[in-house]
């Protein structure tokens, strides 16, 4: 087993070959090989090219509207009573989450390696929806694999990306959600080598995708920090993100975590408790094993199989995580919690009434940790929490779990 | 490493001057008295090689037929320890058959890489495919194998070129697995003359034997093959059959016919 250390900075991993620690890695079948050490050149080439950055910068400015704003939610800090918190509006984002900034730098790796073929899974649809408005701009043809049972909870996403011209395929296999749809994703690319490019939405798979999504995530977290130190003139004291693969997390860390007096959170989704079997928190409540080409913290029973995860967040409901998160667990640098559905429906509520916000299901989940946090610190605690997309999407589950449509209304 | 069962049924198939039938079932599909009544049956109808799977809830690399009958297998109570125990099972009865198990990583990562080894080794097993395990992070298994006297049957795909060859030819025992098409278990059919050309070219390299899988369905198409090749797997053809008791009593007389296929030839090379 490949433990070579890292250098004792947590921002330089991976090693040469993918690794975090003993996590991440290229697990994947021979006929992928090739492939993913050609996107590794074509990553490491374009990362280092002038031309194909300034054309990102472009694209994140005028077509996905970067940099987001930075936001003092002044009247959830005072209903909490304690820490400022901000919020980074990464859910005013053209397509409604974090998840372009990933987009738009693999379209244009896509097109820089000349693939005319584009594939993708998704969860909550969030992916799927930011892949099929970039392939709909680079006039690409784009298939998203999607769990059956994801299809029926995120109706309108799934319109949405039919409406920019993509093409849905409903994954039955196991449960039905995004672990069974990353499976597909991988059998359709295997068999479609010469021309496909498979546009992974999470900072997990095999090198290079976790450092190429985390890179390209990390905006995120480059943005705050200037935003902050104009605002307040100083780092914020905690960092607070949702976890399901983990992009939006370590697009907001990355850039601070060298900086030892900013304390981190990653929440996972704890469903009905990590006590049983439903929820997906594989950080908190799972073990290492090997899963879609990496090493990482996974829900698996004692034989080594898979176990379907539950979240009422359809983006959360993912049995692994990252691989850098699972090393980011093992060195300590990260704290990582998880957030039962209860507690982010209550978040969620509390954000639309104080804030005139809905926001995500997946971003309530951080903000329920932060409404754990904010009340035993002081008032000059800054905490910075991404709120990485809107919940419109969610709006009939919330209903669902609320008491119905009118339920909310008269609440 | 002349002594192993694996050299030496090569070894037999070059003497009669044919390619050899692998054949593959999923450990446990559709539940474990099932799956050894039907290995047993496998090699007194012409099977030369046998690959057992060992289950697991999301095979990447399979079509659905395989994908289902890993499924069915763990409905059913398949585990890595019931997988070890249909093997020895089968081995008490039959000392000669090779055995290959094949699969993906984390299940074997979960028993433990020494003590997997350990009990497959004492249980009989002669060789590992390990799909999602490319000579990038087989450091970690392939050495231990190697100093139990098991194969590590490396994967050749159509994507691989020249320069990547060596890597995984180092350290390639047994056999080598050539990868008829370019996608998942049972799905494409392998085009002959892409084959042909693929194995040419490996045998620059190698003095392996080489099978070739992925695709091939019937007799005719393991006839074809088996004039490029030492030896032809067959797999999903094989497990869509297993679960329905009415197909499943036709799979000896498939793996006769396609063993016929591949006699046959022996006798055309000896007249």
């Amino acid at each position: 087993m490949s433990k070579a250390p890292l250098s004792n900075r947590f921002d330089e991993g991976p090693d040469e070959r993918g690794h975090f620690g003993i996590f991440g890695g290229r697990f994947v079948a021979e006929t992928l090989m090739p492939l993913i050490l050609d996107l590794e050149k074509a990553y490491d080439a374009a990362k280092e090219d002038e031309s194909f950055q300034q054309s990102l910068r472009d694209f994140s400015s005028h077509y996905a509207g970067r940099p987001s704003p930075l936001y003092f939610a002044e009247r959830l800090s005072e209903h909490l009573g304690g820490a400022k918190v901000y919020f980074k509006r990464d859910e005013l984002n053209h397509t409604g989450s974090h998840k372009i900034n990933n987009c738009l730098g693999q379209i244009l790796l896509a097109q820089r390696m000349g693939k005319t073929r584009i594939i993708a899974e998704t969860g909550a649809g969030q992916h799927g929806v930011a892949v099929a408005t970039v392939c709909a701009r680079f006039n690409l043809p784009c298939r998203v694999y999607m769990g059956a049972k994801d299809i029926t909870r995120q109706k309108p996403n799934v319109f949405r990306m039919r409406l920019l011209g993509a093409e849905v395929i409903a994954v039955e296999s196991g449960a039905g959600t995004l672990k069974d749809a990353m499976n597909e994703a991988l059998r359709d690319w295997v068999a479609n080598v010469e021309n496909t490019f498979y546009i992974i939405g999470t900072v997990a798979g095999p090198h290079p995708y976790p450092a190429m999504v985390r890179d390209f995530q990390s905006v995120i977290g480059k943005e705050v920090r200037e935003q902050i130190i104009e605002r307040e003139g100083r780092l914020p004291d905690s960092l607070v993100a949702c976890i399901g693969g983990g992009s939006n997390a370590l697009g907001l860390f990355h850039p601070f975590l060298q900086d030892e007096d900013v304390r981190m959170f990653g929440v996972e989704a704890g469903g009905h408790g990590l006590e049983g079997d439903a929820h997906s928190a594989s950080l908190s409540g799972g073990t290492p094993g090997v899963l879609h080409g990496n090493r990482t913290y996974l829900l698996q029973n004692g034989d080594g199989q898979i176990l379907e995860g539950h979240s009422i967040s359809a983006g959360l409901d993912y049995p692994g995580v990252g691989p850098e998160h699972a090393w980011l667990k093992d060195s300590g640098r990260v704290s990582y919690v998880a957030v039962g559905d209860d507690e982010a429906l209550e978040a969620f509520h509390l954000c639309a009434r104080l804030e005139g916000i809905l926001p995500a299901l997946e971003p309530s989940h951080a903000l329920a940790h932060v409404c754990k946090i904010a009340p035993q610190s002081s008032g000059d605690h800054l905490i910075v929490m991404n709120l990485c997309g809107r919940g419109d999407k969610d709006i009939f589950t919330v209903a669902e779990h609320s008491g119905g449509m009118d339920g909310v209304i008269d609440s | 490493m002349s002594g192993t069962r694996i050299d030496k049924r090569f070894g037999e198939l070059r003497k009669q001057g044919r390619a050899g039938l692998v054949t593959f079932l999923v450990a446990g599909d559709p539940d474990f008295d099932t799956c050894l009544e039907c290995l047993r049956t496998l090699p007194e109808n012409g099977a030369d090689i046998i690959e057992l799977g060992m289950p697991f809830s999301d095979p990447m690399a399979d079509g659905p037929a395989i994908q289902a009958g890993s499924t069915r297998a763990l409905q059913n109570g398949a585990s890595m320890p019931r997988t070890l125990e249909l093997l020895r099972r089968f081995r008490a009865e039959d000392a000669t058959t090779p055995v290959v198990l094949m699969g993906y990583y984390n299940p074997i990562y979960i028993y433990g890489v020494e003590r997997f080894l350990d009990d497959a080794a004492e249980a009989g097993v002669d060789g590992l495919i390990l799909v999602d395990l490319p000579p990038e992070e087989s450091d970690e298994i392939l050495p231990q194998a190697q100093k139990r006297g098991i194969d590590f049957i490396r994967l050749v795909t159509p994507t691989t070129d020249s320069a990547r060859l060596p890597a995984i030819l180092d350290g390639a025992s047994g056999f080598l697995y050539y990868v008829s098409i370019a996608g998942i278990t049972g799905t494409k059919a392998p085009n002959t003359d892409k084959v042909r050309k693929s194995i040419e070219a490996l045998r620059q390299h190698s003095r392996l034997p080489v099978a070739v899988g992925f695709g091939i369905r019937n007799a005719e198409q393991a006839g074809a093959l088996g004039l490029l090749a030492d030896g032809i797997v067959v797999g999903s053809a094989l497990v869509e059959r297993i679960a329905d008791p009415e197909t499943r009593d036709g799979i000896p007389g498939l793996v006769a016919e396609l063993a016929n296929a591949l006699r046959s030839q022996s006798r055309k090379a000896a007249s």
